[in-house]
């Protein structure tokens, strides 16, 4: 918070992996991109280089060499197609799975050195609600929970909501449904999880959470066929359903203020 | 190492070449007489055709990924095993399961009733152990009288019941070590899961296991300790409330 501008850091997440996460990310990014703002996204699911892979980007210096103090943070944050930056993790045989004083201090640092850079930090961060995955989520300023119908994706992404709102007392989370097949399907997934989370779950102030629902984007093959392809889904297929939802929620995610 | 692989690859894919080996320039005795030696039967003559060569490697390898006195897989080959698992874990989110095994008061086994003894004790464990758990998990000896168990696709609800089912099949289970003498034998087991979703290391998931079974000791021996795996947070009620709704179905 030290600079004038200091950008807008959201954690995209989901209770269960395999649900979009790192397609809503980088996705999300080209539409904000395309809206003029400055993106960068992380690459928070550390260790699994998922980014990397869905970009098709091979690059040299990671967040990992970073880590490891081999390499300068300017030099891992590269451009990405698609008007946004990328700060990737990088695959290797180093252990993330446990959230050490060390990889606080290191996490931390990073995201205050790329604030002041940025108009919005997006963090692709890993699945599940491991303490590496709630630390991440816990430097963000808002915290959106990426869900689909599928009966377990809906439970875990219910764990996950009652643990950032129990444990990180946040009053309001963002949602996302992807892989959708009816339309309003996600309208359905929010209200369930909203009547589940107003009985159970009870923020700090004693007010109810609220679940703020950017929108939905239904299963599209064309989806598919970007990630066959490696490329983002905004430039494989500007014109899908699919990429005119993302846009949509992208244009949700720009009014979001706390 | 890459290029060494690089040259067997080669060497795979033209077997013109291979049926030119000259049998004379190749020092086989050793190798022969190691796989006689562990009990393997070998078309042993003068015929050095590629496929007794082949026995002869396929022999070398089976060896070499075994423990010469229990049979289970040797410390190699539970380590490739757990790379593997490592990262089906990592990729497909499936829980797995390793257990560290370790013999109660094995030294004084071998200090009583000799090494011999120790030997008929070790053997029994392993069977045992093969016994209790399914074709597709890796029972190793680990060292000395530690053995180690990885269980790929073991939900933590099941991870309980296979620690203490090895743990009461060697309990339940006393060795005959001489005439009219029967030992009975326990084992402390520890285990952890592996952290899903997430690239672990072998060593870290290895040092996971070990504290458990330290802390199986610590407690008394003859027992399992396995470390918790995140528990959902979500109760029975919450999860009838949000399957409530037709559209949704809980599969459970």
């Amino acid at each position: 918070m030290s600079a004038a501008r200091s950008a807008r850091v959201v954690a995209v997440t989901s209770g269960k992996g395999g649900v979009g996460k790192t397609f809503l990310a980088a996705n999300l990014a080209a539409a904000l991109a395309a809206r003029g703002e400055r993106v960068l996204v992380l690459d928070a699911d550390l260790g699994l280089a998922n980014l990397a892979v869905a970009l098709g980007l091979h690059p040299e210096t990671t967040l990992h060499g970073v880590f490891a103090g081999k390499r300068r943070l300017e030099d891992a944050i590269v451009p990405a197609p698609g008007g946004f930056s990328v700060l990737l993790a990088g695959s290797g045989l180093v252990e993330y799975a446990r959230l050490t004083p060390k990889l606080r201090e290191q996490l931390l640092a990073v995201i205050e050195d790329v604030r002041p850079r940025f108009d919005r930090v997006l963090l692709d961060t890993g699945a599940g609600v491991s303490d590496v995955v709630l630390y991440t989520v816990s430097l963000a300023d808002d915290a959106l929970v990426v869900a689909t119908p599928e009966p377990t994706s809906l439970t875990d992404a219910y764990a996950a909501i009652k643990v950032l709102a129990t444990e990180q007392r946040r009053r309001t989370i963002l949602l996302a449904a992807n892989q959708t097949s009816l339309r309003g399907e996600g309208n359905s997934i929010r209200n369930q999880l909203q009547t589940v989370t107003g009985r159970y779950v009870k923020t700090a102030s004693g007010a109810p959470l609220a679940l703020e629902y950017l929108g939905e984007v239904r299963s599209d093959p064309s989806v598919r066929q970007a990630a066959q392809k490696r490329r983002l889904l905004l430039e494989a297929y500007p014109g899908s359903g699919a990429a005119q939802a993302v846009v949509a929620i992208a244009g949700r995610l720009s009014a979001v203020r706390a | 190492m890459p290029s060494a692989v690089a040259t067997l690859r080669h060497l795979a894919t033209r077997p013109e070449r291979s049926a030119s080996i000259d049998p004379a320039q190749l020092r086989l005795g050793e190798a022969i007489q190691l796989l006689l030696q562990a009990g393997y039967a070998l078309p042993v003559g003068a015929d050095f055709s590629a496929r007794s060569l082949q026995s002869l490697i396929d022999g070398l390898c089976e060896l070499s990924s075994r423990d010469a006195l229990t049979g289970l897989a040797n410390r190699r080959t539970f380590e490739l095993a757990l790379e593997r698992e490592i990262d089906r874990v990592a990729r497909a989110g499936e829980p797995a399961l390793m257990l560290m095994i370790d013999i109660d008061h094995f030294k004084s086994v071998n200090d009583t009733h000799g090494h011999a003894a120790g030997d008929l004790v070790l053997k029994a464990v392993a069977r045992t152990l093969v016994d209790c758990v399914r074709p597709m998990d890796t029972v190793a000896r680990f060292g000395g009288e530690e053995f180690a168990v990885v269980l790929p696709n073991c939900p933590p609800a099941f991870g309980a019941a296979v620690a203490e089912r090895l743990r009461e099949g060697v309990h339940g289970t006393p060795v005959e070590v001489g005439t009219q003498l029967m030992l009975q034998v326990t084992i402390s087991v520890g285990g952890a899961f592996a952290p899903q979703w997430v690239r672990s290391s072998a060593p870290l998931w290895v040092e996971r296991a070990d504290q458990q079974l330290y802390q199986a000791k610590a407690d008394g021996r003859n027992r399992a300790c396995l470390e918790h795996p995140l528990v959902s947070n979500v109760s029975a009620e919450e999860k009838a409330l949000l399957f409530s709704s037709s559209q949704f179905e809980d599969p459970e």
